[in-house]
């Protein structure tokens, strides 16, 4: 039974996410997504312990083997390397490639869209205009160009989407501050004597993050297509590091010979991104935003 | 309706700017002297200050983005290093190609949203529905330059059906052939908008139809016909607003699969300026992707509200 004196946000909050998270759980597709995300990210920390193979030894009378080949269950690539191994290695540097970036993003981004959203004013003049000329950039072109111009490397890429990635996350937790801002609790919170730091903490950061969480899940989905599409160009990741966009750029003259061989880093990209925006609908579902 | 297009117009002038400050901004980020491209490496002083002086670099920042926008306004972009070449008419050559791809990748991608959409709308929560939101939800999350591939090992490598790569050859080529040649990486293109403009076609069709007056409507006998009409009418603005966003996204985002295909357009030439490092080409190719799709974006805005009276003109 709830007494009228019981600390209604606390326990409302804790109500909240256990909801979401029963209503996720019933959620087959979701699940699915989930178990798939956490097995190719255990592949990829576990790579060494279960690749059958040294990822970048490979051997000239073994190039460009059919998948299904004894002793190489996915093929070679036109080295002579097990795909297998590099798929599971390549995992490591495009995961990281996609993620990183949606992670620092998130914290930049999500800080300074709070911090425009809560004082207003001028501060979110300058936040926000500065946002939309990056808007005014289609964000492959931006991360391209900046990418182009740092120069190949996975650091600089990484740097590239940041970039891309922050303004998009300003405006989003913008206005679901501005829009959380306006509501009487918070009146009431600051009435009752609470600094800005605990508001923005306490009844802001909770009431934003559902929206936010679900808006960065799809953005993991555009992070690690637009990451190994840089390494796919030349701009990431470099050889013979195994990375799943230059594996597939590597074996484009592979088409024909191994078809199926060649398209395989794509399938994985393929799966991670559909993946992760699956999820961010069943998220968004069981968050009912919007 | 005038003065919200003049407000729009005018609006739209700092934006631009800003956008050419970024472009400049960019460039200033690359790593290693500019003047050593030009200048041999046992260069002395007097002729490091000499040059320096003739591109303009001794000035402060500020003003060598002043000269430089004055030169973009009329009409100077530079030259471009690899070719020799003016810029401006690289690109001009260029950008025609990249157009007709992301046209022809837009409607690929409109009529099948918008087929895709009314047929999910319509039977939300069948089979038909999951298998379309399945589809739909795949063209969004598809590496594109890897769907490119793709349909080059089914359609060029195993039906032959369409050449794998290029534009058609010869300097006045056919306009059927050239649409061959389109074909692959249109359809590549296309699946990214097909997927944003099937679900949103998809939810407002699910919206409109629960509406109370297409009950009403139906209950003063329309026929399925008429209720068609109304949601079409419902539907248009948003699907051409999406699709028109969307075709600025394909014209810079198009950079991965002209590269896989070949497709002699801005993307292409893009990749080739960041390889050879010919900054000028890559400066005043990235200024024009980007202002096209301001002006996109703007034209969006403008034409919007005259489809749909009920956005407001703000």
């Amino acid at each position: 039974m709830t007494l009228a004196f019981d600390p209604p946000v606390a326990r409302a909050s804790l109500g909240y996410w256990a909801g979401v998270s029963r209503r996720l759980r019933r959620d087959t597709v979701s699940m699915v997504c989930l178990v798939v995300l956490l097995l190719i990210i255990a592949a990829a920390i576990c790579a060494p312990l279960i690749a059958p193979y040294d990822p970048s030894v490979g051997s000239v009378v073994r190039r460009l083997r059919p998948v299904g080949t004894p002793g190489h269950l996915l093929g070679t690539d036109d080295l002579g390397r097990d795909m297998l191994t590099r798929l599971l290695y390549g995992a490591r540097l495009s995961l990281i490639m996609g993620i990183v970036p949606v992670c620092i993003a998130l914290v930049i981004g999500g800080s300074l869209g709070m911090l425009a959203g809560f004082v207003g004013g001028r501060v979110n003049t300058v936040v926000m205009r500065t946002a939309d000329v990056f808007f005014a950039f289609p964000s492959v072109l931006l991360a391209i160009a900046i990418a182009g111009i740092l120069g190949a490397g996975v650091v600089n890429s990484i740097v590239a989407l940041t970039i891309v990635l922050i303004p998009p996350l300003v405006r989003v937790s913008e206005s679901a501050t501005a829009q959380v801002s306006a509501l009487d609790f918070v009146e009431a919170a600051r009435a009752s004597g609470a600094r800005d730091t605990t508001i923005l903490r306490v009844h802001v950061l909770s009431n934003i993050l559902g929206p936010v969480l679900v808006y960065t899940t799809s953005l993991f989905s555009v992070a690690v297509i637009l990451a190994s599409g840089l390494s796919f160009i030349g701009l990431g990741a470099k050889p013979p590091t195994p990375e799943w966009g230059l594996m597939l750029n590597n074996l484009r003259n592979a088409i024909y010979s191994q078809p199926l061989v060649a398209a395989l880093p794509g399938v994985l990209i393929f799966v991670v991104s559909l993946s992760f925006n699956l999820l961010a609908d069943g998220l968004r579902s069981a968050m009912d935003v919007r | 309706m005038v003065r919200y297009i003049l407000k729009r117009l005018i609006l739209s002038v700092p934006i631009a700017l800003a956008v050419s400050v970024l472009c400049f901004v960019l460039v200033q980020l690359a790593p290693g002297d500019p003047l050593s491209l030009v200048l041999p490496a046992d260069a002395t002083q007097a002729m490091i200050d000499q040059t320096k002086q003739r591109y303009g670099l001794d000035k402060p920042l500020p003003l060598q983005y002043l000269y430089w926008l004055g030169n973009i306004l009329t009409g100077d972009f530079g030259t471009s290093i690899s070719t020799g070449r003016p810029v401006l008419s690289e690109i001009g050559i260029a950008i025609s190609y990249s157009l007709a791809l992301a046209g022809l990748a837009s409607l690929f991608g409109l009529v099948l949203g918008i087929t895709f959409g009314f047929v999910a709308g319509y039977r939300i929560g069948t089979p038909t529905d999951k298998i379309v939101s399945a589809i739909a939800i795949s063209g969004v999350s598809v590496p594109h330059y890897w769907l490119g591939m793709v349909l080059v090992i089914i359609f060029s490598v195993n039906l032959n059906a369409f050449p794998a790569m290029g534009a058609a050859p010869g300097a006045h080529p056919g306009w059927l052939e050239q649409l061959r040649y389109m074909m692959l990486p249109a359809l590549t293109l296309a699946a990214m908008p097909m997927g944003i403009v099937t679900r949103s076609v998809r939810a407002l069709v699910a919206e409109t139809l629960g509406m109370d007056y297409v009950t009403a409507l139906v209950a003063r006998g329309a026929t399925p016909f008429d209720i068609f009409l109304h949601i079409a009418k419902n539907a248009a603005p948003t699907a051409l607003a999406v699709i028109g966003v969307q075709m600025g996204y394909l014209m810079a985002g198009s950079i991965l699969v002209e590269t896989v295909f070949s497709w002699p357009g801005t993307g292409l030439m893009l990749n080739g300026a960041i390889l050879q490092r010919d900054i000028p080409l890559l400066q005043g190719t990235i200024l024009v992707l980007a202002l096209f799709f301001v002006v996109l974006n703007l034209i969006v805005d403008i034409v919007q509200p005259l489809l749909d009276p009920r956005i407001k003109r703000t």
